[in-house]
């Protein structure tokens, strides 16, 4: 962090007059700032805005992916409405992310202080505890899925646990929590990471202040530590959101959005729009689950405000 | 938990408990919060047990793996499931395939993104680029999903729907966050340093390449990490793109064991184990950056 705000040593501050008639002289624009931009300009435009729009056209269609097709109106609107599997898959995908959010941010949160207490093995801990961070999440879903469906039902069996001693992955009523299960163990580090970040930017003099005036551990965490990292929740929070809304590859690994429909995406449903001929039907769905990703940032960063000025 | 002794180092990456202190005044002695150090040990087995698990099944015969101990050490210990799965995946394949999707996208994430964010920077007050900066920024509320379906038939129109249209699109998903990270940075490097060199001739590439490129380095390293990490582990974005099954990248064949193989657990976990190895031992040596990065890019 220190070297990423190191000032270069040929900075010195010359007066400030010196800035204006070199600002002056750069009147035009070099042709090479419009060369610099293209890129990203083209690539960003060929790639989300066109195939954006393309969707949100077939959306008023009854496209199949090819060949002929007709304008319908919002008729594939009406319809995803009516739609039990795809409102299954936001009831699940919004409960999913909800949870995991939750979970996340209390076990990220916990560790973040734990590891920035006066513990030993500090850089060892935090190594390894990052490490899922860097794993695949479908690689990692495998490992998991092979755990859940044999030896967690081994572990039930022998302990007699009748909830157990089946694989949770084929229960439709537990097979969620395998998922928020995994899910969590992958996105507690960065979480972890930016609590840490958070964590150490209240400066050590206001404890020592506060425990000279008496002050017990717990209202120092209630009254100090939690006002001061509100800021870090909302940061946590919208990024977590962002990821478990498109919840896939982990789903995918585990149950692929079994028993039944039991754990399938919104993500997942969408992508069924290849499979079924039902294209333009799922680019409507993509239209409502873009609105309703929007609609969640913006309530989110609404409550930022007024906290720190911190926003993702 | 163990808020009662709580200390913060002076520096976040104040390795160990030797060195804080330093240069502060401590009102308490300091002594190590033994009781949180084994709450955090028992907590790491959570990370370490799922890992020890892919370790021992790998080296497993077939005739242990299959018992559903998952939990034993392998008895007799063996490479073969190693040599099976490096045939059964075609692991040489996959891994160059990987290797070149992730190497692309580390390097245009980082040179697309940084030239984008140095002109915008220098050009703030024409409303072109500042109106790009925004429109750049929109990308951060679209997700892949949103957009898939539409990309697929497009990537398949142009003839991208291989590894190098993946590549492309990891590309524009990290634009937005990218040219972000550059732009915050790129403002606190003072414009100064930008026109003695001009003074001296040099014309805006030579500034970019010699001066400023240089200078965005650690920044450029964080982007090219998480390019790295983001790229070599993604399942959703080849699946759907990639068409020819001979293309498919590491994560993406795993899909095998679950289709084809699905007895030979310790082949799958010794598959498994070769596809977490890349992007666990670059961590390993990149820790530092891993962490400022992530940290860096919530507070920006």
């Amino acid at each position: 962090m220190s070297s990423m705000t190191k000032p270069s040593p040929g900075a010195v501050v010359t007066a400030p007059a010196a800035r204006k008639p070199a600002a002056a002289r750069i009147s035009r624009v070099d042709p090479l700032y419009y060369f610099f931009l293209f890129p990203s300009l083209a690539i960003f435009t060929l790639a989300i805005t066109l195939p954006a729009v393309l969707g949100f056209v077939y959306s008023f269609t009854n496209s199949v992916g090819f060949g002929d097709f007709e304008f319908i109106g919002i008729r594939n609107f009406i319809a995803v409405f009516r739609d039990e599997g795809v409102l299954g898959a936001y009831g699940f995908t919004l409960a999913f992310s909800l949870v995991t959010v939750v979970v996340v941010n209390v076990l990220a949160f916990l560790l973040a202080l734990g590891l920035t207490s006066r513990v030993r093995f500090r850089t060892a801990l935090r190594t390894v505890f990052v490490i899922p961070m860097v794993i695949s999440g479908i690689v990692i879903a495998f490992v998991f899925q092979y755990l859940f469906s044999n030896s967690l039902p081994l572990m039930g069996k022998g302990l007699g646990i009748d909830l157990l001693s089946s694989s949770i992955l084929a229960n439709p009523d537990l097979a969620w929590l395998g998922i928020v299960f995994v899910t969590a163990w992958q996105s507690v580090p960065s979480a972890m990471l930016i609590y840490i970040a958070g964590l150490l930017t209240v400066p050590p003099e206001v404890y020592e202040a506060s425990s000279i005036d008496g002050a017990s551990a717990w209202h120092n965490l209630r009254h100090i530590t939690l006002p001061l990292i509100a800021g870090y929740a909302v940061i946590n929070t919208v990024l977590g959101f962002k990821n478990y809304l498109n919840a896939y590859d982990i789903i995918v690994g585990l149950t692929d959005g079994g028993p039944g429909v039991s754990t399938r995406s919104v993500a997942m449903a969408i992508f069924r729009g290849f499979e079924g001929g039902d294209y333009a039907y799922q680019m409507a769905n993509a239209v409502i689950f873009f609105l309703i990703s929007v609609a969640i940032a913006l309530i989110q960063l609404r409550f930022t405000r007024g906290k720190g000025g911190i926003a993702a | 938990m163990s808020t009662a002794t709580r200390t913060i180092p002076a520096e976040p990456v104040t390795p160990g408990p030797a060195a804080p202190g330093k240069g502060r005044v401590r009102t308490g002695p300091q002594r190590t919060n033994w009781a949180a150090t084994a709450v955090l040990i028992v907590c790491m087995l959570g990370v370490l047990v799922p890992l020890y698990v892919t370790i021992s099944m790998a080296f497993k015969t077939t005739g242990q793996a299959v018992d559903g101990n998952a939990f034993s050490l392998p008895a007799p210990l063996t490479l073969d499931s190693f040599a099976q799965a490096w045939t059964l995946t075609n692991f040489p394949r996959g891994f160059l395939i990987s290797v070149f999707v992730s190497v692309t996208a580390v390097v245009g994430e980082i040179v697309v993104s940084a030239l984008a964010a140095y002109a915008i920077v220098r050009n703030w007050d024409r409303r072109l680029f500042r109106w790009s900066f925004f429109y750049l920024l929109a990308a951060m509320f679209i997700p892949f999903p949103v957009v898939a379906l539409p990309q697929i038939q497009l990537t398949g129109l142009v003839g991208l729907d291989n590894p190098l249209g993946v590549a492309i699109l990891h590309i524009v998903f990290a634009l937005a966050f990218n040219t972000m990270l550059f732009t915050a940075f790129l403002r606190s490097i003072p414009l100064e340093l930008e026109e003695s060199m001009r003074m001296d001739g040099a014309g805006t590439w030579q500034v970019f390449w010699r001066l400023i490129f240089p200078l965005l380095g650690p920044m450029s390293a964080t982007v090219g990490i998480f390019a790295f990490i983001a790229s070599w582990n993604d399942f959703m974005m080849p699946s759907l793109i990639i068409s020819d099954p001979e293309l498919q990248t590491i994560p993406v064949l795993q899909k095998i064991f679950q289709t084809q193989f699905s007895n030979s657990y310790n082949v799958a976990f010794a598959s498994y184990l070769m596809a977490m190895g890349p992007a666990v031992i670059v961590y390993l040596f990149t820790q530092r950056w891993v962490m400022a990065g992530l940290t860096q890019g919530a507070v920006k």
